[in-house]
């Protein structure tokens, strides 16, 4: 990750890099309204316990608190956890399986009540155990959870079923906010359509499909916090509308993240009154071939067809035009359980020679029967990065004698396509908030072992392998397991390809201070520690 | 007049019902559903209990024939039921887009008319004088020029202008207010689209007039005019133009039951809350009941409006009797 402050740029229009100082090194100034962008249209509700779209995160997040979550002046930490509702961080015990968590006694929902550990242990237990009727998108991710408890008002006991690295980043998912037992009770579904938090703005008003507004709690129970007045979040789905905005500042920034050429334009245009950070991104797409139709049920061909993308040359070429850069292979690569460099080489469709590696290449076709393949490439009508990952995937396959056709369809399809099996190689993505490498990877299991893995194969060696990296609880054994889980996945069956990771361009008025980027556009979000310099 | 118009609303419902029908089996022959990608377009994991969960509370588990008679017996009670996707009522979901999408559109309606009407006539009446000429330049760029490019580039002038001019690039507002809680912020929001918007409106009516006018000015009945010694003002005024707004009026009631639902794009990039970006964003997401009701609704505005156009052309056209 890396801040820097916008030049302007003579012909190429790109900034030069600039460190800027330390955001913790000057004093935040109170006051002022925050006007953001939405990169969306309207979420289909607020409930975050439901939804798994970023527009709703970005919505509603600064009316609401969470247990614990990523160091809002480090979000960019994959592996430090600190409490937002609880006092400290608590040290596991027995053996791993119990975590206590000792609840503020300061903090006031926004009705002027009293936050209790039974809000807390409802609205977990409504995550986590969902009643019937009620939906919890991330429900799998808590499968260790045995059972929560709140013995006191102070108190909230998490139990677990064995010991697992998981739990501490899947209790820091940015969705998992904290409501109200008493609402709770009443409507399961109340959270859906209206917002009443804890967190560090109240909320004021929501024009469908338009803007949401809010001010300052002024019993927020981070002291000082929130620096602003108050936010006005304004959707717009269309790119060349937040960037009129952000030049016209009509709007101060936008978290998700724009394409380099945004970037290049803002700062171009609007010189140091812009400031861009940036990060690898942990989202990613996925290339998975068909292993259900011929001939990609044959390793040699899927191994074609890794060997044959220059992985190494591509995503410097791309990372101009596209949101994506980093070279990684199943784990994030900021993560301490991602492949090094040397790792990643010595795996099929990494090696340095990538020459020798379309030879080998044309030869597994040949030897498999599929010189010259004709086959399909469905992929979503999403330009940054789908269609370009896809016509540069093409024009690399087409160097081994491949004939690949992209067919780009709407989202609806797209999924479509990939539940049912019809498709010969489809562009899928893993799109993930908190770095979790240990859940992350679960894309990879075959679809009897995890729902949303399409190439349509079953390997009991690969669930064997992950459940393996998923149970083991030591740092360094752990990394080994992971680095075992994925030569099987990428290397010796080939069940996917992983292009370059995304990479989260973030572009702002340089007077927003106090925001720092995250490696997931879900991440830091609920805007208490930004404050402007005007 | 009452019973022609009691008949043609009766006319309409067939055509309403046939619409109904048409969408109804075009939104369920799109694979996937609102579900899956409410629960997945985020890219995470998607549960798949939670997708069924979804399905079911939907009804798209349901029979195709009892989603049907569903729908239309809801249609029948005026329950248009709730967005798929926000869970909102459909009215209400409407009611919010439909003050802008009217707005802009009666906007570049009343610019439309200022320009096309008078340079359409000064044009025909200069044929193939410089005039003329420059006319038919202005008309052609118009409707050549795509409306989204000419929005993107004006707010890119602006900003450019400003910047020159005052070393701050300004922007009209994105956010949409009503014209009744502040007339100031309202009209500059709308007002670029509707120029935008209007400018392709005005080059496409503006030909029309000037294709009747130069039509009717070779009337026998023009002719008869002048050798009875009119005044050519009263001729064109009276006889001439009254005459030539037959098709134009057709025109701009067809161009203006359009802009209601169709101005996607423009309604895009200038970020406004209008019907077409709802259409859009319906079929995306695959929201069946928005996208039937949002249709259903755009019908009905064009079925209303080419019986208002036809209701014109009695006062324009005496001879025009309705039966």
């Amino acid at each position: 990750m890396c801040v820097r402050k916008g030049l302007l740029a003579a012909g190429l229009g790109l900034a030069a890099a600039l460190a800027a100082g330390p955001v913790g090194a000057q004093t935040p100034k109170q006051g002022g309204t925050l006007t953001y962008m939405i990169a969306a249209d309207a979420p289909p509700s607020f409930d975050g316990h439901r939804e798994t779209t970023f527009a709703t995160v970005h919505a509603a997040a600064p009316f609401y608190s969470v247990l614990i979550r990523v160091p809002p002046d480090d979000p960019a930490s994959t592996t430090e956890f600190v409490c937002d509702l609880c006092t400290g961080m608590p040290a596991p015990a027995d053996g791993g399986k119990t975590y206590t968590f000792k609840i503020r006694q300061d903090v006031k929902w926004h009705d002027g009540s009293k936050l209790t550990a039974q809000d807390v242990l409802a609205s977990w237990n409504s995550i986590v155990f969902p009643p019937k009727g009620i939906t919890s998108a991330r429900v799998s991710y808590y499968s260790m959870v045995d059972k929560i408890e709140a013995p006191d008002d102070a108190t909230v006991v998490f139990r677990l079923k064995y010991p697992s690295t998981a739990f501490l980043p899947a209790l820091a998912d940015p969705f998992t906010w904290i409501y109200k037992k008493e609402i709770l009770e009443k409507d399961p579904h109340w959270y859906e359509k209206n917002i009443m938090g804890s967190g560090p703005f109240k909320f004021v008003s929501y024009e469908i499909g338009q803007s949401i507004k809010g001010v300052r709690n002024p019993d927020y129970y981070h002291k000082r916090q929130p620096y602003l007045d108050a936010i006005e979040g304004i959707f717009a789905a269309k790119q060349s509308v937040r960037v009129d905005a952000i030049r016209g500042d009509r709007a101060a920034i936008e978290f998700r993240g724009m394409p380099p050429s945004a970037r290049d334009q803002l700062v171009k245009e609007a010189g140091d009154k812009i400031t861009v950070q940036d990060s690898d991104w942990n989202c990613g797409n996925i290339v998975t071939p068909n292993h259900k139709k011929k001939p990609f049920d044959d390793v040699r061909v899927r191994r074609a067809l890794a060997l044959a993308i220059d992985q190494w040359k591509g995503a410097p070429a791309l990372s101009k035009i596209a949101i994506v850069r980093t070279v990684g292979g199943i784990v994030f690569p900021g993560s301490p359980l991602a492949a090094t460099k040397e790792e990643l080489q010595a795996m099929t469709g990494y090696g340095p020679d990538i020459e020798k590696a379309r030879a080998e290449a044309r030869r597994l076709l040949k030897e498999a029967g599929a010189e010259g393949l004709k086959f399909e490439l469905t992929n979503r009508n999403v330009d940054q990065p789908y269609k370009f990952v896809g016509t540069w995937l093409i024009g690399e396959w087409k160097k081994i004698g491949l004939d690949v056709e992209q067919k780009v369809v709407p989202t609806g399809p797209w999924f479509q396509a990939m539940r049912t099996g019809d498709f010969d190689v489809v562009v899928d993505a893993n799109c993930q908030s908190i770095v979790n490498p240990a859940l992350d990877t679960g894309k990879y299991l075959p679809q009897s072992a995890y729902a949303e893995s399409f190439g349509g194969y079953d390997d009991p060696k690969s669930i064997e392998l992950y459940n393996k990296m998923l149970h083991e609880t030591d740092p360094k054994l752990q990394r080994e397991a992971m680095r075992a889980y994925e030569k099987h996945t990428l290397d010796t069956m080939v069940h996917a390809v992983v292009t370059p990771y995304w990479y989260r361009i973030v572009q702002y008025q340089s007077y927003v201070k106090g925001w720092k980027i995250s490696p997931s556009h879900y991440l830091n979000q609920d805007l208490a520690n930004i404050w402007l310099d005007r | 007049m009452y019973r022609y118009i009691i008949k043609r609303l009766l006319l309409a419902i067939p055509t309403l019902a046939g619409a109904a029908a048409l969408v109804f089996v075009l939104m369920r022959a799109i694979p996937g559903d609102v579900c899956v990608i409410r629960l997945g377009s985020g890219g995470a994991h998607v549960d798949p209990a939670s997708v069924e969960a979804c399905r079911l509370k939907l009804g798209l588990n349901d029979p195709l024939i009892v989603q049907f008679f569903d729908f239309l017996w809801n249609y029948l009670t005026f329950n248009f039921g709730t967005s798929m996707w926000s869970g909102q009522p459909v009215a209400r979901e409407i009611a919010v887009r439909l003050p802008v999408s009217l707005e802009i559109a009666l906007m570049a309606s009343v610019i439309a008319i200022l320009i096309a009407i008078p340079l359409g006539t000064i044009s025909a009446l200069k044929e193939n004088t410089w005039l003329d000429h420059v006319v038919r330049m202005v008309a052609i760029a118009g409707i050549a020029t795509p409306s989204f490019w000419l929005g993107i580039m004006s707010l890119v002038l602006v900003l450019d202008i400003t910047y020159l001019a005052t070393g701050k690039p300004w922007m009209p507002p994105i956010d949409y207010v009503p014209l009744w809680q502040d007339p100031i912020r309202n009209l500059s929001v709308v007002l670029l689209p509707a120029i935008t918007v209007g400018y392709r409106y005005s080059a496409v009516t503006m030909r029309m007039t000037r294709s009747a006018m130069l039509e009717v000015l070779r009337e026998d009945y023009i002719r008869t005019a002048r050798a009875k010694g009119l005044l050519e003002q009263i001729i064109i005024n009276r006889h001439a133009l009254k005459n030539a707004l037959l098709p134009v009026v057709t025109l701009i009631g067809i161009e203006f039951a359009f802009l209601i639902g169709g101005l996607v794009v423009t309604e895009q990039v200038f970020n406004l809350n209008g019907i077409g970006r709802l259409l859009v964003l319906a079929v995306q997401n695959q929201d069946n009941t928005l996208t039937q009701a949002l249709v259903m609704l755009v019908v009905a505005i064009f079925v209303l409006t080419n019986l208002v156009v036809d209701l014109l052309y009695a006062w324009l056209d005496p001879r025009i009797r309705f039966s």
